[in-house]
């Protein structure tokens, strides 16, 4: 029980970060545009967060940075693909090497420093309930934050007008362009919620999950940020699921190990990996499933005159 | 106009400098290089061996010139890096990580007239020394202090790769452990990864559920002991004092100290006494020590730690001092013996009171 318990809790802390970048980049696809750039906007956000926490001493202006690097990194990517039509997959891959390159520069002078991070929430009474109390109620505060934005994200796609629009975009810009909606505003809105979601992810690995900063820290969690949106076929839902199934299975494997079972830890380490692998080979075969959720035009350009 | 100027300063300089050599007799002072793998950080690897650097440089005063290159990877960088140490005309050489090994040796074959020194490695030439620590011995006093702080008689230890190196401390910190708390036990968690601190955090999570109070790690973050300071446990840091990651937790840390083997090499070199060898230093060299105890441990405990340190230094005791059995209740070092340097460099086995299994 305990050890369920302990699994359970860490692996909403491994997966947290995982939602964050993930959704921000669903809700960036689902109006066409494939930004590639998450592990670069992320570490941008972690490196902000963690310089402005140490400098003022507020954790929640460290937040409240992340979210604007991640956008500040986005808008870049925005106005080089949407304004100026550059080929969206290369403008992704640069934008990570570039905030990967700057991270490492800005916070140069951060290695090693300690800080308090951001620690779970103290409810009286609820949070000293058996069993549900530490599981529900004594989580951190951006843990509830990922399961607030994850409803409002679900509640945005499908529940409003302006989800329908920023779907519709994505199926068909030429459609909606003609009807009258502003393709490259909506979407420039969508990448730059997707930047501000991996900038948050990357604060809550540098404030929160390990209040350290270190280069790369993010250590390819935007990649499997990107991965489970395809693994998640698009839909909100199984994003979320998705993230704590790969954030869960190193905790898996550590308990493994601990236990003393004969299993090479480098096999489990490939896991996360292998398992984005066969999902993607699973619903390639099926395309109705791909073509249901995936949006149409993900990936290119649109020009409104053209 | 600016120009003539410059000559004619420069020219001065120099007549200057030659009249000082005749003078005083003294030679151009002994430029010396470091090749860091990270960052200078406030606490790890490179920290220390900046540390040692700086003490070195004192010491010596205008005898020396020293300059360093931060976070060069290992690889073809490194090359370009240590070659252009040697190109400037560098006397000495200090590579400071296991995978300057090769471009080390590259590079000094083509600048015979130029020593180096790699740290951590084994391969040696003309030229070429390696040095490297026994961290080994503070592991083994480490596990004096976490073995009688420990209640629930299980130590946490987050761990990169099963080399020779990481295995001599986990045995060590365990044979410490059992030599005051013969039911002491160690579960060690692989991570696969020198520095990576959201792993070696959800390691030390995973061992404080498996019931361990008190980790430690040979990982490079700081991560493990800030965990430790969350968790309401025990930890012993590694390469620096990571007290301020956790003042409460922290109960000690192994740390590793180059300062002095510094100024004696380059001492060595500048009075032309140099000789290519291996150098294995530990708490006798002053090489290796313990960060300040804590003071909630014991008195008698840190009365014993000075003991074993004192003993370990002057020879009387070998933390891996039989009768030693492995993992399997084999006997590894009969009683009576101690386990030779050879058999330490390549440790392949956990001893007795390791739990889990050695991934191979």
């Amino acid at each position: 029980m305990e050890t369920a318990t302990a699994i359970f809790l860490a692996t909403l802390a491994a997966g947290t970060p995982l939602v964050f970048a993930a959704l921000g980049e669903l809700v960036a696809e689902k109006s066409g545009v494939l930004n590639l750039g998450v592990e670069g906007m992320m570490i941008a956000g972690a490196v902000l967060a963690f310089l402005v926490a140490a400098e003022t001493g507020v954790l929640w202006l460290g937040v409240l940075a992340a979210v604007l690097a991640g956008a500040a990194m986005a808008a870049l990517f925005a106005v080089v693909t949407l304004s100026f039509q550059a080929n969206q997959v290369a403008a992704g891959l640069a934008l990570t090497i570039f905030g990967i390159g700057a991270s490492a520069y800005l916070g140069l002078d951060y290695t090693g420093v300690a800080l308090k991070g951001i620690g779970p929430v103290d409810i009286p009474v609820l949070g000293e309930l058996p069993v549900i109390g530490p599981l529900l109620f004594a989580l951190d505060p951006l843990v509830y934050l990922s399961f607030v934005m994850f409803a409002a994200v679900v509640w945005f796609l499908y529940r409003t007008k302006a989800g329908l629009v920023l779907r519709g975009i994505g199926e068909s810009p030429a459609s909606a362009h003609a009807i009258g909606y502003p393709v490259i505003g909506i979407r420039y809105l969508a990448v730059l919620f997707g930047g501000a979601m991996a900038g948050l992810g990357g604060a809550y690995l540098a404030l929160a999950y390990t209040p350290l900063w270190v280069e790369a820290m993010t250590a390819g969690r935007g990649w499997i940020a990107l991965a489970l949106v395809v693994f998640g076929t698009w839909r909100p839902g199984r994003v979320m699921l998705g993230a704590y199934l790969f954030g869960g299975i190193t905790i898996v494997q550590f308990h493994v190990q601990a236990i003393g079972i004969d299993l090479p830890p480098q096999v489990l380490s490939m896991l996360p990996y292998l398992a984005t692998i066969v999902v993607l080979v699973l619903i390639s075969r099926h395309a109705g499933m791909i073509r249901i959720n995936a949006p149409a035009s993900l990936g290119m350009s649109y020009h409104p005159a053209a | 106009m600016k120009k003539p100027g410059f000559l004619l300063s420069a020219v001065t300089g120099a007549l200057l400098s030659m009249a000082g050599i005749a003078a005083t007799g003294a030679a151009e002072p002994l430029k010396v290089g470091f090749v860091y793998v990270s960052p200078i950080s406030d606490a790890g690897w490179t920290f220390q061996h900046e540390t040692g650097r700086r003490q070195m440089a004192a010491a010596l005063g205008d005898r020396v010139v020293t300059k360093f290159v931060e976070q060069v990877p290992e690889g073809g960088e490194a090359e370009r890096v240590i070659r252009q140490f040697a190109a400037d005309g560098y006397g000495l050489v200090f590579t400071t990580s296991f995978g300057y090994m090769n471009p080390t040796i590259k590079v000094a074959k083509r600048f015979p007239d130029t020593k180096f020194e790699h740290a951590t490695g084994y391969k040696r030439d003309k030229n070429v020394g390696t040095y490297n620590v026994r961290f080994y011995e503070g592991r083994y006093l480490a596990g004096i202090v976490a073995g009688s702080m420990s209640k629930s008689n299980t130590a946490g230890y987050v761990a990169a790769f099963p080399i020779p190196e990481v295995l001599m401390g986990i045995n060590a910190f365990t044979l410490g452990m059992q030599s005051v708390n013969p039911k002491a036990t160690t579960k060690v968690i692989w991570t696969n990864s020198w520095y990576d601190p959201g792993r070696e955090r959800e390691a030390a999570d995973v061992l404080v559920t498996q019931g361990a109070d008190v980790l430690t790690h040979h990982t490079d973050s700081t991560a493990v002991v800030q965990r430790a300071e969350d968790r309401g446990i025990y930890a012993v840091g590694y390469h620096s004092d990571m007290s301020k990651y956790g003042p409460r937790a922290h109960l000690t840390a192994v740390t590793h100290h180059w300062g002095d083997f510094y100024t004696r090499l380059t001492q060595e070199v500048i009075e032309g006494k140099w000789t290519s060898r291996d150098v294995w230093g530990g708490i006798a060299a002053g090489m290796v020590s313990l960060a300040p105890i804590n003071p909630a441990v014991p008195k008698e405990i840190v009365a014993l730690v000075k003991d074993k340190e004192e003993a370990i230094r002057n020879g009387t005791f070998h933390p891996f001092q039989g009768p030693v059995r492995d993992q399997q209740g084999g006997m590894r070092i009969a009683g009576g013996t101690t386990i030779s340097d050879e058999d330490l460099l390549k440790m392949e086995w956990y001893v007795e009171g390791v739990q889990g299994k050695l991934p191979r």
